[in-house]
C-alpha cells in the first residue's frame, strides 16, 4: 500500500518530467541532455516565488505553479533560438550543446541561489492515516499502525499529473498548435513545404518539454527541497523511461513511467532503492537488446 | 627520403625524452629543497598561513558556511591578540566541493602555490580519508574538524591531528548507556552510507550491546538521497528507540518525512543534531520531535547555565540564542561541530608558540608539540568543555551533551563526561617517523 503510493508520485512526476524529454525528441529529433537542469530550475525558481509572495503558503504555490513553467518554457525557447538553430539540430552538436547547456545552468544556480537545499511549503499537507485490520487479541480489530499513512499532498500530486498529462494529450490532438508540431514530428521537410513554420514549432516544443519539467519540479519540490544538483537523477530517470517507452511515443513514454515509478516505489520498500535503480537500468538495457524501438516505438524506417 | 626523415624524427622525439626525463629529475631533487630552506630564513613579520579546507560546495555546504565564520572570528580574535609569535595568521580559503579527489588536490596547492604553512578546517570523512595520504606525503600538518573515528583509528598518519573535536567512536559510547537505561532495548539505526555513517554504525552497535541492548535493524542510506519515507518500512515493528543521524542538503526532508511516517504513534527517537544542523527545530513538519532527544556536540540553544565563554564564543561568530545568525534568524548555524574550528585553531596556535614555529621546517616540531599537550580546561580557547587530548593517538576527548525537545526547545538532559568516552588506544603515531 505505502508501496505503490510512493511510486505513484514517483510515476507521476517522472511521467511529466519524461514527457518532456520525449516531446523534445520526438519533434526535434534532440537529445536534451540539459533537461534535468530544467527541472532544477524549475524547482529554484518555485523556492523564489513562494519566497518572494511569503504571505500564505498556497498563494506562493499557485504563483510558482504558474510563474516557474513559463519562466523555464520561455528560457529553453530563447536557448533554442540563440544555441540550436544556429547549429541546425545536428544531433552530435547539440548532444554537446545541451551538456553545455547543463553546466551553464547548473553553475549559474550555484553563483545565485547558493549551494543551500531550500524547503518550498505545500499548500496543504495533512498527514492520512491509513486503517490495518489484523487478528488480535480481542479478535478482528482496526488499527492504526506507524507508517501507514501518507499525505494529503501526495495525493494531490499524483491528481494534478494526471490532469496535466490529460490536458496536453488534448492539446496535442485537438487544437492547431498540437497539429502542427505533430506534422513536423512526421515530416520536417513536408511540414515546412506545407507552409509550417517549422523553426517557430521547434522553439515552442523546446519550451513546452522544458516547462514540463519544471512543472514536475514545482509539484515535487514541497516534498524535496530545491537544491542546485536535483537534476541529475529526474534526467537519468527520464532517460530510462524514454528509451523503454519507445524514443518519442507519448503514450510509451506514460507506460514506461508508470512501469519504472512502480517498480521503483515496491522495490525500494521491500527491498532496496538501490536494488530499484539496478532493476531498471538492466531493464534499459534488455528494452535495448531485445526491441531496441522501445515498447511501443515504431521500428526505425 | 622517408626513411632518413623517420629515423631523424625519432631520434630527436628520443632525445627530448631524455631532456625532459633528466630536467624534471633534476627539479625534483633540487628544485624543492633550496625553496624550502630560504623560506625558513625568511624574516619573521611574514603572515602564518593556515590552508582552510572549506565545503563551499556540495553536500557539506552549510556545514561549510559555518566553518567558514567560526574560523574567520577566530582568526580575528587570534590577529586582535597579537597573533601567533608576533606574526599575523592569514587563513587562504579555497573549496574542495565536499569530495575527496578535489580534497587532496586543494591540499596540494595549498603546500606547493599557497606556501601554507598547515592546513586545516575539513568536516566530511571520506574528504578527510581522501586527502590525508596526500597530506603525509607533502608533510603538511592537517588539522581536521572531521568527528570521523579515522584518525584514532590509526588509518592515517603522523600529520593528520584531530585535536578540536571528539570522535563518533567516543560519542557513541558515552551516549549507549543512556539510550539503553532510559529509551528502550531494541534500536533501529538510520545512518548516511560512508565511512562517517558507518563508524556510527559499528560502533553504536558494539556499545549498545555492552549495555544490554540490541540493534534490530540498520538502514543506511546513501549520502545525496533526497527522498527517505520508502527507507522507513524496513523499522521493524518491536523497536522501541530509533536512532538517527543523517547528513547533506535533504536532512530537513529526512526529519519531515520521519514524523509523517510515524504519525501520533511514534516510538522513542534518539537523534545525532547532525540531522537537524544548519535547520530550525521549530521548522514546519518538525513538531513530532517535540520530547525527542538529541545528541549535541555544543548546546545549540543557550542554556539557564551558560558559561561566559559561551557567551564570548556566540557573540564572536555572531550567533544568537537560538544558535542563529545575529542577522538572519533563518540562516541557522552548524553549533555542535564548528565550536571544533574555533578550538582547533586555538591549539595551533598554542603548538606553534610552544614550538617556537618559525617556518615549514619546524612543521615536525609544532607536531611534537601539538602531540605533548593533554589536559586542556575550559575556557575562552575552549568554549565547548574541557578536552583531554591523545597524543598517540592525534585525537582530541571532551564531553558531550543530550537534549531533550521541550517547547521547541533543546535543553540539555544529560552531559556525559570525558571519561565516559575514552577507549583504548587503537594506534601510537608518535612511533612514525617524520
Amino acid at each position: 500500500m505505502l508501496a505503490s503510493l510512493e511510486g505513484a508520485v514517483t510515476a507521476a512526476i517522472l511521467a511529466l518530467t519524461a514527457m518532456g524529454l520525449s516531446i523534445v525528441f520526438g519533434v526535434m529529433r534532440v537529445v536534451n541532455v540539459a533537461h534535468g537542469e530544467f527541472y532544477m530550475l524549475g524547482a529554484v525558481i518555485a523556492w523564489w516565488v513562494a519566497h518572494l509572495f511569503g504571505a500564505h503558503p498556497a498563494i506562493g504555490f499557485v504563483a510558482a505553479l504558474a510563474v516557474a513553467p513559463l519562466l523555464v518554457g520561455t528560457l529553453a525557447g530563447l536557448a533554442d533560438r540563440i544555441i540550436l538553430q544556429r547549429i541546425d539540430y545536428d544531433p552530435d552538436r547539440t548532444i554537446v550543446a545541451t551538456i553545455g547547456l547543463l553546466y551553464i545552468i547548473q553553475q549559474g544556480t550555484l553563483m545565485t541561489f547558493g549551494p543551500d537545499a531550500r524547503p518550498v511549503e505545500a499548500p496543504f499537507n495533512s498527514r492520512i492515516a491509513l486503517p490495518w485490520v489484523e487478528w488480535g487479541e480481542n479478535g478482528l480489530a482496526f488499527f492504526y499502525p506507524w507508517g501507514l499513512s501518507t499525505t494529503s499532498y501526495k495525493l494531490f500530486v499524483i491528481a494534478a499529473a494526471v490532469v496535466i498529462l490529460l490536458a496536453l494529450w488534448a492539446f496535442m490532438t485537438r487544437t492547431k498548435t498540437g497539429l502542427l508540431m505533430r506534422a513536423t514530428q512526421q515530416d520536417r521537410d513536408m511540414a515546412q513545404a506545407f507552409g509550417v513554420p517549422v523553426d517557430r514549432v521547434y522553439a515552442y516544443v523546446f519550451g513546452l518539454g522544458a516547462g514540463l519539467a519544471a512543472i514536475g519540479a514545482v509539484l515535487v519540490v514541497p516534498i524535496q527541497q530545491a537544491h542546485y544538483l536535483m537534476g541529475h537523477d529526474p534526467l537519468l530517470l527520464s532517460f530510462i523511461v524514454v528509451i523503454i517507452g519507445g524514443l518519442g511515443s507519448l503514450p510509451g513514454t506514460i507506460i514506461a513511467a508508470i512501469l519504472i515509478g512502480m517498480s521503483d516505489g515496491i522495490i525500494s520498500v521491500f527491498f532496496s532503492p538501490t536494488l530499484a535503480k539496478i532493476i531498471a537500468t538492466l531493464l534499459v538495457a534488455m528494452v535495448l537488446v531485445f526491441r531496441p524501438q522501445g515498447l511501443l516505438g515504431r521500428s526505425a524506417a | 627520403m622517408t626513411n632518413i626523415g623517420k629515423k631523424t624524427s625519432l631520434l630527436t622525439r628520443r632525445r627530448a625524452l631524455q631532456g625532459l626525463g633528466a630536467g624534471v629529475g633534476a627539479m625534483a631533487a633540487t628544485g624543492v629543497l633550496p625553496g624550502l630552506s630560504r623560506f625558513a630564513h625568511a624574516q619573521s613579520s611574514a603572515p602564518i598561513k593556515i590552508g582552510f579546507q572549506m565545503h563551499a560546495t556540495g553536500i557539506g555546504a552549510a556545514y561549510g558556511r559555518w566553518y567558514d565564520r567560526t574560523t574567520k572570528a577566530a582568526v580575528e580574535r587570534i590577529n586582535g591578540m597579537g597573533g601567533i609569535n608576533g606574526r599575523p595568521v592569514e587563513i587562504v580559503t579555497e573549496d574542495d566541493g565536499t569530495d575527496p579527489k578535489r580534497g587532496a588536490e586543494v591540499l596540494e596547492k595549498f603546500a606547493n602555490q599557497h606556501g601554507c604553512d598547515v592546513a586545516f578546517g575539513t568536516l566530511f570523512s571520506h574528504v578527510v580519508i581522501g586527502s590525508a595520504p596526500r597530506a603525509g606525503e607533502l608533510k603538511l600538518p592537517y588539522f581536521v574538524v572531521s568527528e570521523g573515528h579515522h584518525v584514532a583509528s590509526g588509518m592515517l598518519n603522523r600529520y593528520t591531528l584531530q585535536p578540536g573535536i571528539t570522535d563518533v567512536k567516543s560519542q557513541v559510547q558515552s551516549m549507549a548507556p543512556f539510550v539503553a537505561a532510559n529509551l528502550g532495548k531494541k534500536v533501529t539505526m538510520i545512518f548516511p552510507d560512508f565511512a562517517f555513517g558507518h563508524d556510527h554504525r559499528d560502533f553504536f552497535t558494539e556499545a549498545v550491546t555492552a549495555q544490554g541492548g540490541e540493534v534490530v535493524a540498520q538502514i543506511a542510506i546513501p549520502p545525496t538521497e533526497t527522498s527517505f519515507t520508502r527507507y522507513f518500512p524496513n523499522i521493524p515493528r518491536d523497536t522501541d528507540v530509533i536512532y538517527h543521524v543523517m547528513v547533506g542538503p535533504a536532512v530537513l526532508t529526512f526529519v519531515k518525512e520521519l514524523g509523517e511516517f510515524f504519525g501520533p504513534s511514534r516510538p522513542e527517537i534518539f537523534g545525532f543534531i547532525d540531522s537537524l544542523e544548519a535547520v530550525a527545530i521549530n521548522s514546519p513538519g518538525l513538531e513530532f520531535l517535540e520530547g525527542t532527544y538529541f545528541w549535541e556536540g555544543n548546546p545549540r540553544h543557550a542554556q539557564a547555565d551558560q558559561s561566559s565563554h559561551d557567551k564570548m564564543y556566540r557573540a564572536a561568530v555572531g550567533v544568537d540564542d537560538l544558535g542563529a545568525s545575529v542577522s538572519d534568524s533563518k540562516d541557522v548555524s552548524t553549533y555542535a561541530h564548528m565550536f571544533g574550528c574555533w578550538e582547533t585553531l586555538n591549539i595551533i596556535k598554542a603548538g606553534m608558540e610552544a614550538s617556537g614555529y618559525q617556518g615549514p621546517a619546524d612543521r615536525s616540531k609544532l607536531i611534537e608539540a601539538v602531540e605533548a599537550m593533554s589536559d586542556m580546561p575550559m575556557s575562552d580557547d575552549h568554549p565547548q568543555g574541557p578536552k583531554r587530548f591523545n597524543g598517540k593517538t592525534h585525537q582530541t576527548f571532551g564531553v558531550q551533551y543530550i537534549s531533550k525537545v521541550t517547547d521547541g526547545k533543546l535543553v540539555v538532559a544529560h552531559t556525559a563526561s570525558i571519561d565516559d568516552g575514552l577507549y583504548e588506544d587503537e594506534v601510537d603515531y608518535t612511533t612514525q617517523s617524520f
